[in-house]
């Protein structure tokens, strides 16, 4: 997957998990936490719906990655660029 | 091969249902009865719906709010917040003899009325909301502390001290006189600083909503499924097995019935009793009228009453408690149409073994002479509605007993709760009632946090 590819899937994988947030607003920088205000039980969500969708393990410690849209892109990319859609 | 089965299809047996499910787990549900919802459930009787359980949804946040429990359950669960339908209450009363509190949703307005009626105690309540909404979130610290003493710290006028109480133990108190100061801040969250609120069609819409999510993510529910026992070898279940005689393998149990009725399903050796069952029932007049409430001079959705300056919340020493209620009118939501008909239902304290001691025809009897008594105490606070009253129904802590399998038909379950939702087999987990929260959001949110915590790993 691409970095395009990976961020529409952040995208798809947050309208999943908020499906009342307008996701196309989102600021690439800005934490989610700060923007959605997802909790732990929400970032665990995230880490959950990767692992089902395209069989990707995030360890535990790794999980602060996932902050914001351009971190979380930018960790995965090198992760799943062998993945396929 | 089940990865966990649940016992009990319930508000919190279905959110954790739908939880598993989602992430791939196969589940299977089951239910004693014909109808889900255990302790929320409803019947129908003379083409009518009748809720029984609660009568309202507490925890009530507008669309849009992204903190606190509501917004919590609905991302975990994937549920847009108009698909729970709710609209919230209309404004609500604590009402002893010469005092009214007035509250709603905006805590704006029951604040003003405790410094209104109680000018001294304004400083003291604030600090007492400062502290419990402070306090754990979730919950889980359990440490035991009364809540009364804890308030009695703060506030220093009797009146005002069980007024607060009234509502938060009529609504959640699974002890008598006193209740866990984690329970009581979670409870005055709920009910005075978030709020209440109703779908127009009942909380069988709630119901319907987890079942078809549960259904479709491919999860499997069984009703008419009692369990006869839970299997155990090596200290870890292996199987449940039906009343019927079916065995059902599976990974992991996760039981709604109630911590005390899950233990007795284990086939080792006696356990002692560790925890002692709870005490507390209710009994509920519902009244059908011909009118609206609201035309009848009520326009209050619920109203928490006491006819003396003191609360005495505890088994009753007849087969109800006159004394003090809840009357609830499901008319008197900010829905966008009107209900068909006008309801008014009144819930007091009732003494499950009196009622259960009694022959068929003396408890037919108890429940006419009870259903006199309740209104006529209620209607001391409301209008009095009984001109208007087309049909009439009763239920009392057998039916309660019957939905839930609560022993003594305790609403609210043990007195101390499970917070953990462990119990002493590495692969059996409890949640709802018994695992430490109340209410239907309340419900819904325990059966998630035990799910994510002992279930979903792996």
């Amino acid at each position: 997957m691409t970095a395009d590819e990976i961020k529409l899937a952040i995208i798809d994988i947050l309208s999943d998990i908020a499906p009342d947030e307008d996701i196309s607003d989102l600021k690439e920088d800005v934490a989610f936490r700060d923007q959605l205000e997802l909790d732990s039980m929400d970032f665990l969500d995230i880490v959950m719906e990767l692992r089902k969708r395209y069989r990707i393990q995030i360890p535990e410690e790794e999980y602060t990655e996932l902050a914001s849209m351009s971190s979380t892109v930018k960790y995965l990319e090198p992760r799943m660029r062998d993945v396929k859609q | 091969m089940y990865d966990t089965i649940i016992i009990g299809a319930g508000m919190s047996g279905l959110a954790a249902g739908i939880r598993l499910a989602h992430f791939d787990q196969r589940v299977c549900i089951l239910e004693r009865h014909s109808a889900i919802g255990g302790l929320n459930s409803f019947y129908r009787l003379g083409r009518r719906n009748y809720d029984v359980g609660l009568h309202a949804v507490t925890n009530y946040a507008p669309k849009g709010t992204r903190r606190g429990p509501l917004a919590r359950l609905l991302r975990q669960l994937r549920f847009a917040w108009d698909e729970f339908s709710l609209s919230p209450q209309v404004g609500s009363e604590i009402a002893f003899p010469g005092v009214r509190l007035r509250f709603s949703n905006d805590f704006g307005l029951f604040e003003s009325e405790v410094v209104r009626h109680f000018p001294r105690q304004k400083d003291n309540f604030r600090r007492l909301v400062a502290e419990l909404c402070d306090y754990d979130q979730l919950g889980r610290a359990g440490t035991g502390c009364s809540a009364r003493e804890a308030v009695a710290q703060h506030i220093d006028d009797p009146l005002l001290v069980e007024m607060i109480f009234c509502p938060l133990l009529f609504y959640g108190g699974a002890r008598e006189h006193d209740m866990e100061f984690g329970q009581f801040s979670i409870m005055f969250r709920s009910i005075f600083l978030e709020g209440l609120a109703r779908p127009l069609v009942g909380v069988r819409l709630i119901l319907k909503k987890l079942v078809q999510k549960f259904k479709a993510l491919g999860g499997e529910l069984r009703l008419r499924a009692g369990v006869e026992r839970i299997s155990v070898s090596n200290g870890s279940v292996d199987k449940v097995i039906l009343d019927n005689g079916t065995e059902l393998e599976c990974r992991r149990v996760l039981s709604s019935a109630g911590w005390r009725e899950t233990m007795r399903l284990c086939d080792e050796v006696n356990r002692p009793d560790e925890h002692p069952a709870g005490r507390l029932s209710f009994v509920e007049s519902i009244s059908i009228l011909d009118a609206q409430p609201r035309v009848l001079g009520h326009d209050r959705t619920m109203v928490f009453y006491n006819d003396s300056d003191k609360f005495h919340y505890g088994k009753p020493d007849e087969l109800a408690d006159a004394r003090s209620g809840v009357i609830c009118s499901p008319n008197n939501f900010a829905y966008g149409q009107p209900l068909a008909e006008g309801v008014m239902r009144i819930t007091a304290l009732a003494d499950y073994d009196r009622w259960a001691a009694l022959d068929r025809q003396s408890y037919q009897l108890a429940k006419l002479r009870w259903y006199d008594r309740m209104v006529a105490s209620a209607v001391r606070f409301v209008p009095d509605f009984r001109s208007a009253v087309v049909e009439t129904d009763m239920f009392t802590p057998i039916t309660i007993r019957r939905y839930t399998g609560h022993e003594n038909g305790a609403v609210y379950g043990l007195p101390q709760k499970r917070y953990d939702g462990r119990t002493h087999l590495k692969n059996l987990y409890i949640c709802g009632t018994d695992q430490g929260l109340v209410g239907i959001i309340g419900a819904i949110i325990s059966g998630i946090s035990i799910a994510n915590r002992h279930l979903l790993e792996g």
